[in-house]
């Protein structure tokens, strides 16, 4: 069963971003990376690069494929986590953890256009 | 909508939790434990893969051996008993048709195992271009399960376990055994790059040398994902990806299965043009120096100019760098020359290099 983080927001696309103050850490869930598998490479933004609610900022690749990360909010990015440059498997030892960036919220109300932990549970469900 | 077929092993996948992908027209596993889990095994141990979704097809008669030689590119005339080889089947165009093996049973008997997604193609080609030959072509792929025990302890899993002498089989080599009642079929042939053998047999058969292999614990059950990490860091080539419709095997550097000193064969006035004067597109490997990883369709550059595409990439496992095989316009493909990949937005920098990312340790 799937980690789900109470208090965190969720997209259907399996992102969370996790508020804190006037930021939000991005991430993806512990469904996507059990989904994904090995992760071996995750292509992230650049610091000062915009990211926009809904639209791909970069990319989280397993052996096999590559998906594609689209932000759950809009922003400035202000850090990226870099130690996944060198050890993108930490996503899978622990996603909500290993967020891959760290945004400056341009609209904070954004969030309430994404799911709360319960909605979460009932998209993952709908996928089996 | 269609469904996809099923091996004869479907239900022990789903019993193992094997992540199940279509393939080739099957729901087949691609990974149990992890693709790198897996493909360790296979190169340091021993795994086994359910390849039942291969096809097979008999082709015998008084005109066999001469039929087998105008739809395949590589020469079987007198060929000994119980060798296995390895080429294509192309239209008049040179493109392939499929790639496939043909093992020599016995005068004019012949056993060919082509590729899942081509089965109903390659069948249909094969009854198209018979006339005028007298031979019997008998499609067998719903009777045959068939297993790879692949890695290096493969010889000693299979004598061991299954109960089934092997080890005096020389490489893509065969031998046809009554076993349980039945004739099963065991060769030193395989998609891994390492030592291994592929058993034809029975569904009931098979299902129980795949039950016997798991209870011994000494073979990892294997899914096509490392099946497709393993066959690429050796270079060998996976129709859909660096062999196709569109692609001549000159162009796949596979030459040498193209014996066009033969008299005649489906496709040799492209394929022996090629050979003499050059293809106009050549695969060849590509090393990444980043991290990032090609995948199949990304663009290959020189300077500016899209100059082909990536067949297959791979964040290597066996060598941990991002490699690819790709297909571009022959005069670029020069060894050790700098060329680029475009990967989402962004543009790296690689080299040109061998296709082979991980040497292969057949025993021959």
């Amino acid at each position: 069963m799937s980690k789900i983080i109470e208090g965190l927001y969720y997209a259907e696309s399996h992102e969370y971003v996790k508020i804190e103050g006037e930021f939000g850490y991005v991430g993806i869930t512990d469904y996507a990376q059990d989904q994904l598998g090995n992760v071996v490479y995750v292509d992230m933004p650049e610091v000062d690069d915009e990211v926009t609610a809904g639209e791909e900022f970069g990319a989280v690749e397993s052996v096999k494929a590559a998906s594609d990360l689209y932000s759950p909010v809009s922003g400035v990015v202000v850090e990226v986590n870099e130690a996944l440059d060198g050890e993108p498997g930490l996503i899978n030892k622990d996603a909500y953890a290993n967020w891959i960036i760290k945004v400056k919220l341009s609209d904070p109300s954004e969030v309430e256009n994404l799911l709360d932990a319960a909605g979460y549970e009932e998209v993952i469900k709908n996928e089996h | 909508m269609e469904t996809n077929k099923r091996t004869c092993l479907y239900d022990k996948h789903v019993a193992l939790g094997a992540l199940i992908s279509p393939f080739g027209g099957f729901d087949m596993p691609i990974q149990y434990s992890g693709i790198v889990e897996e493909h360790n095994a296979v190169r340091q141990h021993c795994g086994v893969f359910d390849v039942s979704h291969m096809g097979e097809v008999t082709i015998k008669g008084p005109d066999a051996e001469k039929f087998v030689n105008h739809i395949f590119t590589n020469d079987i005339t007198d060929a000994p008993n119980g060798k296995i080889y390895y080429g294509l089947m192309l239209y008049p165009n040179g493109g392939a048709v499929d790639d496939l093996l043909v093992y020599k049973r016995g005068e004019n008997d012949f056993f060919l195992v082509i590729n899942a997604g081509n089965i109903d193609k390659d069948v249909e080609w094969i009854m198209q271009n018979k006339e005028g030959y007298d031979v019997e072509v008998i499609h067998e792929s719903n009777y045959y399960g068939e297993i790879a025990v692949q890695g290096p302890e493969s010889e000693a899993v299979i004598e061991s376990v299954l109960g089934i002498p092997c080890a005096e089989l020389a490489f893509y080599t065969f031998k046809q055994l009554e076993h349980d009642g039945e004739t099963i079929i065991i060769s030193r042939t395989g998609y891994t790059g390492e030592d291994g053998f592929e058993i034809y047999a029975s569904h009931d058969l098979t299902c129980k040398f795949w039950d016997q292999l798991m209870d011994s614990g000494k073979a990892v059950p294997c899914g096509l994902g490392c099946r497709d990490t393993l066959r690429f860091e050796v270079g060998l080539p996976l129709y859909g990806d660096e062999l196709s419709e569109e692609i001549t095997p000159i162009e796949a550097c596979l030459g040498i299965f193209v014996k066009t000193d033969k008299e005649e064969f489906i496709g040799k006035d492209v394929v022996k043009k090629q050979k003499d004067e050059g293809a106009p597109r050549k695969l060849v490997g590509i090393e990444l120096h980043d991290k990032a990883i090609p995948r199949h369709g990304y663009e290959v550059l020189s300077g500016e100019e899209v100059i082909g595409y990536v067949t297959t990439g791979y964040r290597c496992i066996s060598v941990e760098k991002s490699v690819a095989l790709a297909l571009i316009d022959s005069k670029y493909a020069n060894m050790g020359d700098p060329v680029k990949i475009k990967i989402r937005k962004k543009v790296f920098d690689g080299t040109i290099v061998a296709r082979k990312f991980y040497k292969k340790s057949y025993k021959k």
